[in-house]
């Protein structure tokens, strides 16, 4: 179970950027946020830690009933999409139910992230551009009709069958997809913008998760500068 | 490509450095930091554009010179910060935007005539 806190975003591209020393490093944007944590699960009443973070806004017309009641109980504006982030019991006090998150509170530059999105869909597809298959390999010698077959499906009475599994054309994308282990190049924190170096499953501006590396060391999340603290305990005092 | 994206263009934008204008067939220095070891010191590297590509943050040009007897092309990144400054020393009257027919010319015949009209993209 990845507890490593995350959030929700949209792809916006790729682009690159140069370090210091000038390489380069190819990079997507992924705008995560204004993401705003609609609720929170409890180990004493839900029996795990988690956030719930939403981000967007939905037409009140659209919210359906229950989840109305729970934004409603929450006392947020109705989010577009909402998803749970499993997170370590002892930091869920440092999220309050309201707040709003930008990239800079979870993410730090330098740390990985695996990236969640829904892959572009690309119909029904044949085997050489869904499973990499090779084709027919000499296309001559009389071949015809054959070109991007598969080949053969399986044995003869022994077993008798087509093994499950077996890789045949179908529908190749518009699924769930997930890339381990991007380096966070850099995180602006004011437009709320990670760059992360490689590739992220999706077309533009589709929603993305991002969240820490399950495969790599648990980052901290960053030292708020000094807001969050007095926030979290009297927000009542700042306004006043 | 994804010019469109007002986020990315500033991110882009913030890359970019910049530099004096010149074109396909004009002759200019590029001062290159190079690391070796620790230490950094600037190479000139002479020679002629005989390439440009676009891409925003991501354009690079391709300088060749010929260097003993050996003819060498580099890639550059335009907005590269190794890149310490382009010197214009000449610019030449070419007729095509990519001009690898000077990989076949040595010598006299890889000379370019010099342009004498200011063209509206200069500055």
């Amino acid at each position: 179970m990845n507890t490593n806190p995350g959030l929700i975003g949209t792809k916006l591209g790729n682009t690159q950027i140069f370090l210091d020393d000038g390489e380069v490093r190819r990079v997507t944007a992924i705008k995560t946020g204004p993401c705003v944590v609609v609720g929170k699960r409890t180990p004493e009443k839900d029996g795990y830690a988690a956030l719930r973070i939403g981000i967007g806004e939905r037409r009140a017309k659209l919210v359906t009933k229950p989840s109305a009641g729970a934004f409603k109980k929450a006392g947020v504006e109705a989010a577009r999409l909402v998803q749970e982030f499993r997170i370590d019991p002892e930091l869920l006090d440092r999220f309050e139910v309201g707040q709003k998150l930008g990239a800079a509170d979870i993410f730090q530059e330098g740390q990985f992230v695996d990236v969640s999105g829904t892959s572009k869909g690309r119909g029904f597809t044949g085997v050489m551009k869904r499973h990499n298959f090779a084709g027919a390999g000499t296309v001559g010698h009389g071949t015809h009709e054959y070109k991007r077959h598969g080949g053969s499906i399986g044995m003869n009475m022994t077993p008798g069958r087509t093994l499950r599994g077996q890789k045949m054309p179908g529908q190749h994308g518009n699924k769930k997809a997930t890339i381990l282990n991007l380096r966070v190049v850099r995180v602006l924190a004011d437009e709320s913008i990670v760059l992360v170096e490689g590739g992220v499953p999706g077309p533009r501006n589709a929603f993305v998760t991002v969240k820490g590396a399950i495969k790599k060391a648990p980052v901290p999340l960053p030292e708020p500068p000094a807001k969050e603290e007095p926030a979290a305990n009297a927000p009542a005092t700042d306004e006043g | 490509m994804s010019g469109s994206v007002p986020e990315i263009d500033a991110i882009e934008q913030a890359q970019m450095r910049e530099r004096p204008t010149f074109r396909v067939g004009d002759t200019v220095n590029v001062h290159f930091r190079i690391r070796e070891g620790d230490k950094e010191r600037i190479q000139v590297f002479k020679g002629v554009v005989i390439r440009k590509t676009k891409g925003g943050a991501g354009a690079t040009f391709t300088v060749r010179k010929v260097s003993s007897g050996v003819g060498v092309e580099r890639i550059f990144p335009l907005h590269s910060p190794r890149i310490e400054k382009i010197e214009v020393t000449a610019r030449g009257h070419v007729r095509r935007s990519r001009l690898y027919y000077l990989r076949n010319l040595r010598g006299k015949k890889a000379r370019l005539r010099e342009r004498q009209r200011q063209t509206s993209d200069e500055s």
